[in-house]
């Protein structure tokens, strides 16, 4: 069974078709790189996982739960819509750290809040504490933690970022073009921490610009057109042999660059 | 006639009853905008076209004029249009109307500030929280309130600045704050007429109080300095 199964989905904004009927599957453990040209829809199929933004039809089941089904009004209840959403995880372009708090706190700050109204009793701040200081270490920043955003470069601020969204331990994590708004010196760092998470068997949706990465380190290739998916197949299929005449025009710009 | 040095206890004194009626409408007028005006700022942010655009209209009506005529209307309008002069007579009745008419303008003058604050916290902090898991009240209260605090606590400060000037125009429906208190040494009271120094030295206490207020607001944005 497919850890995500996405069908059909659809939205519309003012009357202009964004998403026109997705459907994909992502398997536990994989990392799949979604690429496609400016306004082809990649932010918005990535805003929809997370409910961000409600499709006008489709279904998302993660795990055999159908967590949103757009003909089926039972899924649809906004006060579910919060556990649910928990099943991502996602990282944004502009990092969107919280700029009182350190890195540190950056990172406990949710899991701090969802113990506290589960009424957790014998809530562990050390454990979470030392989970966060794991991650720390592993994303080379243990020596940060205790900065705050604007003490950090764009790259540090984007790996704590991915730091907060993997202390939620989500199914899925997702990136919105992590590197697109940081220094070209800087996107390594971040691609070195995503290329780690997806050696550890992380299940990935990166939505990216970085061709190179995509193809060095994603398990499937989603390559999207004026919101429907063009082409998908694994990386080497797609890079190299790409079936369809738009894939093949996107991907020659992209290496003439 | 007695000398300046001879009287000056009484003055002070009487300046000293004034200034405490100053300090009152002042503390008062904070308490009921700082609130209100949260109310406000969300009724003209409402999504409700009505509820937004009849606060919007009401706030243009408060800012749009003088708050010495808002002063006039809230005391007289019961007692001369309803003919129920529900504040009665006295200083009591007068500080009631004042406070009322205070906090109405000056949370309306809040309001748009906040409104301000509110809509400068960038969308994405509040999807941030959103994809954490967070409700609402907990992004409100945990990520956007204090980034609105930081970015409200300057305009703030310059309303907090005026409005301890502004607690003189009280004295227009005989609130008897510090100037009227100067002011009725020139008069005549407790057996001194004709003086004109005792309102300058109302002058040297709205100085003084200006000045502690300064400093504190001053060290208050300087809290908020360390993030960005
Ligand atoms: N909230 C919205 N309201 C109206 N139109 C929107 C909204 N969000 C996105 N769109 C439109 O939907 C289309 C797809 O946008 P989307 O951001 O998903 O593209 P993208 O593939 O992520 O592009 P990019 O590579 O530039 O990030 C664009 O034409 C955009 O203008
Ligand atoms: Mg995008």
């Amino acid at each position: 069974m497919p850890i995500l199964e996405v069908r059909n989905i659809r939205k519309t904004f003012d009357r202009t078709e964004v998403l026109k009927g997705i459907d994909f599957t992502l398997e536990k453990g994989e990392s799949l790189s979604v690429i496609g040209s400016s306004g082809s829809g990649k932010t918005t199929l990535l805003r929809c996982l997370n409910f961000l933004e409600r499709p006008d039809a489709g279904s998302i089941t993660v795990n055999g739960e159908v967590l949103l089904d757009c003909s089926d009004p039972s899924t649809l209840n906004e006060s579910q819509i919060r556990r649910k959403r928990l099943h991502f995880g996602l990282v944004f372009q502009s990092f969107n750290l919280f700029p009182q708090y350190t890195a540190l706190q950056n990172v406990m700050l949710a899991p701090e809040l969802h113990a506290k109204e589960e009424h957790v009793h014998n809530f562990d701040r050390e454990a979470l504490r030392e989970e966060a200081a794991g991650i720390f270490a592993d994303i080379g920043l243990y020596d940060r933690m205790n900065n705050y955003p604007h003490q950090l470069s764009g790259g540090q601020q984007q790996r704590v970022a991915i730091a907060r969204a993997l202390i939620l331990h989500p199914d899925i994590l997702c990136f919105d073009e992590p590197t697109s708004a940081l220094d070209p010196e800087l996107t390594g760092e971040v691609l070195k921490v995503i290329r780690k998470l997806s050696e550890q068997n992380t299940t990935m949706i990166i939505v990216t610009h970085e061709m190179e990465f995509a193809r060095d380190v994603a398990d499937k290739v989603i390559f999207m057109d004026g919101g429907i998916i063009c082409e998908q197949g694994n990386p080497r299929d797609v890079f190299n042999n790409p079936r369809e005449e738009r894939t093949r025009q996107f991907l020659s710009r992209y290496s003439q660059k | 006639m007695d000398t300046i040095l001879e009287q000056l206890p009484v003055v002070i004194g009487a300046l000293n009853v004034g200034f405490l009626q100053t300090l009152k409408l002042f503390a008062v007028t904070l308490l009921g905008a700082f609130p209100l005006g949260l109310i406000i700022a969300f009724g003209s942010l409402s999504k409700i076209k009505a509820v937004s655009v009849a606060t919007q209209f009401i706030i243009w009506i408060i800012r749009g004029t003088p708050l010495m005529i808002q002063l006039l209307i809230v005391y007289y309008f019961p007692g001369l249009v309803l003919h129920n002069p529900i504040w009665g007579g006295g200083e009591q009745g007068r500080f009631l109307a004042a406070s009322i008419a205070f906090i109405i303008n000056y949370a309306c003058y809040f309001s748009e500030i906040y409104r301000g604050g509110i809509q400068s916290v960038p969308v994405g902090q509040y999807e941030a929280g959103l994809v954490l898991g967070m409700t609402k009240g907990q992004i409100f209260r945990h990520v956007t309130l204090l980034q609105m605090i930081k970015r409200i606590v300057p305009p703030i400060s310059n309303e907090i600045i005026t409005l301890v000037k502004d607690t003189a125009l009280a004295r227009i429906i005989a609130l008897q704050e510090i100037i009227w208190a100067g002011q009725a040494f020139m008069k005549g009271s407790h057996g001194i007429s004709g003086a004109i120094w005792p309102l300058f030295f109302t002058a040297f206490y709205y100085l003084v109080f200006n000045g502690i207020v300064t400093v504190l607001l001053a060290g208050l944005e300087r809290k908020l300095d360390y993030f960005r």
